[in-house]
Order: structure tokens, then C-alpha cells, then sequence
């Protein structure tokens, strides 16, 4: 990469990380305090009652699931809100008038949204500590499977900003395709509790490899080979980042 | 050399219209020039083609000699834009968007800052720099995209209206600006609505009339072809029908007459015909500025020869110089 591009990139990297932190109140404060109170209602109140899931307390069972629900939902909302409200503001412009190529455009937006994702990352761990004691399996394991989901929702938030005609359309996608299939994904439950009908229908989703794979680095265990985790993740990275790349080249949304 | 050179430039956007119908331009290197037509008759749709905000449909774009199709990166280094409309992050500081703009042209930030210095104390913003450009005034907003484009310090600006809504005193002082960076050898192509702005600043004219340049010359040029000017007299007295030998005149309203002179003839007679009448002139002015009335004249008959079925091409074969 020339100096330009590596300016071009530390800039636009740079630039989506002071927006979140700015307005920390709205990107880092919530998933603290959502994150809490699902540690505190279904890992104690409830989690209490259901007993030991795949060898592990209930709480101990979550905590992956709940961390890799937070890093989701903040990577895409990041890139998504960004890059929407950058179109809307057309300060979208500033970069396509200069010498950045469309890698360093993908590339500086899918990078702030992975800092916020692994940021609140790291605040939701320290959060669970309050309330169980995190067994580590493979440290090298959490960090691939985190940094592989950060990009992949980045990237997917990076689609749905660039295809969005309206605030509304930025919501829709959180709200109806990525709560449900990140729900759905295994976060409360093993796969194992599901009729085998359901269990094949689950595996359509992709967010259970994420959350399968996560918590196999976390504790040794999981539904789901972690091989075919990281392969799915490394193969939908890869479609979305083509898909985003195309999208730009063709000034989707951006250029007339 | 040139600055800009466009050949065969068309654009039809999606849904049929047709911004441009084949332009040919070029503007030299160091030239202030002037991109003037009415609303839509295709000059954002030009802009938004050499700064890469609008995908052209055919053609050729060159500036400084680097294609913008193949050699993106050297061309678009080449070029400082303000447009039209307010795109920076309203809720950025100004000193941020400065540094950012820098950094998206790969200037490091240790040139930036004493740069971003340098071009907000000129523009005279430095005490907002930390202000959110939000809570800027229309005038300040209008200066800071000045500011912004020439943080990488391009060889050509384009400024897309860029005085647009602004007092005149802050306007005059854009003008001197926009004067000085020429002089430094910064090549400016400007569209406004101010024809006046025009006719001050810029040597070169083009103008351009649903997606075809109407005309390309030197404003000397153009103005030179002007033969008739329109003066606005403010009488002493009341006048109810007045009629001057060898000048067309109409009475606005009892005090004012309107007189068009025509070039050769001066003005001397017209006050001779009004002092025999016994009519004093108190005060005189231009009815219009002179470009304006040009502008009008030349859309109108470019328009009313494309109602005669004349083609487009004929449209600017017959007024390209």
C-alpha cells in the first residue's frame, strides 16, 4: 500500500472511531447496561432454574453468545448508521471527489466498525466478570472468530447503508433479518435441545457458526465443527466484501 | 497546457434524460474561467463528471493530461471542488474536517495543520475551528468549503455557486480570494448565477444550454458583440409620453425612462433631446448587467432555433467560435 493509501485509510479509520466514541452515550454505554441486565435476568434469575447446559452453568453457557450478540449488533448499526448518514449529509463526497480507491472507502468504514465491535466487545467481557468467571479454551480461537464476525457484519452494515434510500431502511435490517437470526443463532440455547427438523433448519442460519465457533474458543465445546465455523465465516466475508466492492464500483447509491 | 480538456462528453441518466449531448471543452492551465447556463442545462451534471460524483455515459476527461478513466489518482489529486450544496459532517469541527480532507488526499497530518492554519485564518474561520460546522452562519459554511478544497493544494478549483445566498460584502471578499489564488497559478473554473461575478473574475466564458455549449470564447470577446445598452434615467419632473429621436425608450412610470443606446451613438444626444424638453436628469444606471442581458439573448435564440428543428449539432456549430 502507497503512503496516499495509507494516509487515505488512517484518516477514514481515525475519523469512524472519534464518531463513536463522540457520542459514546449512544454506541458504548448500551450494550453495558443491556448486557448486564441479560446477565442478571437469564444467567442468574432464570439460568438458576435451568441447570448445567453442555457441562457448563447456564451463565457460563451465555456469556459467548452474549458477547458475540453485542459485537454484531454494534459492528453493523456502526457501519451501517455511518455510512447512511455520510450519504445523507453527502459528506460521502469528500471521498469520492478524492484519490481513495474503493478498497481504502470499504476499508476505512469496515475498520471503524470492527473497533466499535470489538470494543464493546471487551466492555460486555468485563462486564461478564461480574458475573461468572470466564474459562478460556483458546485465546487465538475467540480473537479469529471475533475479528472474522466484526468484518462480516461490518461489511454486511457497510450493504445496507449503501443500498438505503431512508432512515427506516437502515432500521429494518437490525430489526427483522439480523434480531431474529441472532436469537435464533444459539445464543440462549445448545442445538442439541432442538428436534433434528429444527436443528437442520438452524444451520441455514449463519450466525449459529459464529456463535458456535466463539464459544468453542471459549469453552471447549461446541455444536458445530469449529473448521466448518471459520469456513463459513471466511466464505460469507468474502461474498460480502465482493458484494460491497461491486456496489461501489458501480456508485449504487452514491454516484448518479 | 490545459487544465481540462473534455471531448465527447454525454451523459443520460437513468430514467432517459439526457444532461449532455456531446461537449467538447478545454480550459488552460492558470485560466479563471467561467461555466455559465440556466437551470439544468447541464453545468452540475459537467462538474459532477470531472469530480467524480456523476458516472459520465461517454467520453473523454483529462486534467493536466491524466485521464480520469485511467489514472484516477494523479487526476483527482489535481482537483480542489466546492460544490453547490453543503457536504461537510455538520457535526464535525472545522479544524476535524480540514485534517480529514487532508488525509483523504495523503497529505500526513504534520502538513496539515499548519496548512489547515494558514487557509481558515485567510478564510477567516480560525476562531470557529472548533465550532461544529453546524453552527456556522450560510457565509461561514460557503468559506469553509473554500478552505476545504484547497487543503491538498490543487492545481485547479472548481466551484460550483460558489457565492450563492452570501452578502455581498463577504461575496466581495470570496472574489479577491478566489483573485489571489488564480494569480498563484491555481486554474478556476466557477459557475454562478451572478453574471456579475462572472464578467469580474473570469477571462473565458463557455455556456452551455440543454447538454450543448452555446458558446466558447473570451469574455472580452463576448462582451464585444454586445452592441446595445439599456440605461435607467431618473427625471426631474413629471413626463407623461416622451419619444427620442434614434433611441427606442419606454416610460416605466412617470419619472423613470428607460433608454436603449446603442453603441456607437453615445449619450450625449439623449441629453440634448431632454434638456430642448426641458426634462432634467437626476441620477442614471445600467438597467442590467451586461453579460446578463447577453446570457438571455444568446439561451433564447439558442432555444428558439432548436424549436425551428434545427439539430443540436447545428444549435452549436452555428454559435461556437
Amino acid at each position: 500500500m502507497n503512503n496516499l493509501a495509507m494516509v487515505a485509510l488512517t484518516t477514514m479509520w481515525r475519523k469512524e472511531c472519534l464518531r463513536f466514541i463522540r457520542i459514546w452515550i449512544q454506541t458504548l454505554l448500551p450494550p453495558a447496561i443491556t448486557m448486564s441486565l441479560y446477565f442478571v435476568i437469564f444467567g442468574n434469575l432464570i439460568g438458576s432454574r435451568i441447570g448445567n447446559m453442555g457441562g457448563f452453568s447456564y451463565m457460563e453457557f451465555i456469556v459467548p453468545g452474549l458477547i458475540m450478540m453485542a459485537v454484531i449488533t454494534n459492528a453493523y448499526a456502526n457501519v451501517s448508521s455511518s455510512f447512511y448518514s455520510a450519504k445523507y449529509q453527502r459528506n460521502i463526497e469528500e471521498v469520492l471527489v478524492a484519490p481513495v480507491s474503493n478498497w481504502i472507502i470499504i476499508a476505512g468504514y469496515v475498520g471503524g466498525g470492527v473497533a466499535r465491535g470489538m470494543l464493546v466487545g471487551i466492555i460486555v467481557t468485563i462486564v461478564s466478570l461480574f458475573f461468572v468467571d470466564i474459562h478460556i479454551h483458546n485465546v487465538l480461537i475467540i480473537l479469529i472468530t471475533l475479528l472474522l464476525t466484526a468484518i462480516l457484519f461490518s461489511t454486511a452494515g457497510l450493504i445496507n447503508g449503501i443500498l438505503a434510500n431512508s432512515f427506516d431502511d437502515v432500521s429494518i435490517v437490525p430489526t427483522f433479518i439480523l434480531t431474529p437470526l441472532t436469537y435464533l443463532g444459539g445464543v440462549f440455547y445448545s442445538l442439541s435441545l432442538l428436534p433434528e427438523f429444527w436443528q437442520w433448519v438452524s444451520k441455514i442460519n449463519p450466525i449459529i457458526y459464529m456463535v458456535s465457533g466463539f464459544r468453542y474458543g471459549f469453552l471447549g465445546v461446541s455444536d458445530i465443527s469449529f473448521y466448518l465455523s471459520l469456513s463459513i465465516l471466511v466464505g460469507f466475508n468474502a461474498v460480502l466484501l465482493a458484494w460491497a466492492y461491486s456496489l461501489i464500483n458501480r456508485g449504487v447509491g452514491i454516484r448518479s | 497546457m490545459n487544465a481540462l480538456s473534455i471531448k465527447g462528453l454525454t451523459k443520460t441518466y437513468q430514467g432517459g434524460t439526457q444532461a449532455l449531448r456531446g461537449i467538447d471543452l478545454e480550459v488552460k492551465q492558470g485560466d479563471f474561467f467561467a461555466l455559465l447556463g440556466p437551470n439544468g442545462a447541464g453545468k452540475s451534471t459537467t462538474i459532477g463528471i470531472v469530480s467524480s460524483l456523476v458516472n459520465k455515459t461517454h467520453g473523454d476527461v483529462n486534467i493536466f493530461e491524466y485521464s480520469l478513466a485511467t489514472q484516477p489518482v494523479e487526476a483527482k489529486s489535481c482537483i480542489g471542488l466546492v460544490p453547490q450544496e453543503f457536504n461537510f459532517n455538520q457535526f464535525e469541527p472545522l479544524i476535524q474536517i480540514m485534517l480529514n480532507q487532508a488525509g483523504y488526499y495523503g497529505v500526513p497530518k504534520k502538513v496539515a495543520k499548519p496548512r489547515a492554519e494558514k487557509y481558515l485564518k485567510q478564510l477567516d474561520l480560525w476562531d470557529k475551528r472548533d465550532t461544529p460546522a453546524r453552527q456556522l452562519s450560510g457565509g461561514m459554511k460557503r468559506r469553509l468549503m473554500i478552505a476545504r478544497a484547497l487543503m491538498h493544494e490543487p492545481r485547479m478549483l472548481i466551484l460550483d455557486e460558489p457565492t450563492a445566498g452570501v452578502d455581498i460584502e463577504i461575496r466581495r471578499s470570496m472574489w479577491s480570494f478566489l483573485q489571489e489564488i488564480n494569480q498563484q497559478g491555481v486554474t478556476i473554473i466557477l459557475t454562478t448565477h451572478y453574471l456579475e461575478e462572472a464578467e469580474m473574475l473570469c477571462r473565458n466564458i463557455a455556456i452551455i444550454d440543454k447538454g450543448v455549449i452555446v458558446r466558447n470564447t473570451s469574455m472580452k470577446a463576448l462582451l464585444a458583440t454586445l452592441n446595445i445598452e439599456t440605461f435607467v434615467l431618473d427625471l426631474s419632473r413629471n413626463v407623461s409620453a416622451i419619444s427620442l429621436d434614434g433611441f427606442e425608450s419606454r416610460l416605466i412610470d412617470e419619472h423613470t425612462l428607460e433608454v436603449d443606446v446603442p453603441k456607437e451613438a453615445g449619450l450625449n444626444s439623449v441629453f440634448e433631446q431632454l434638456t430642448k424638453k426641458e426634462i432634467q436628469v437626476l441620477s442614471m444606471r445600467n438597467k442590467s448587467n451586461r453579460l446578463e442581458e447577453l446570457f438571455v439573448r444568446m439561451v433564447e435564440s439558442g432555444r428558439a432555433s432548436t424549436s425551428d428543428n434545427t439539430t443540436t449539432d447545428k444549435v452549436t456549430g452555428d454559435t461556437h467560435e
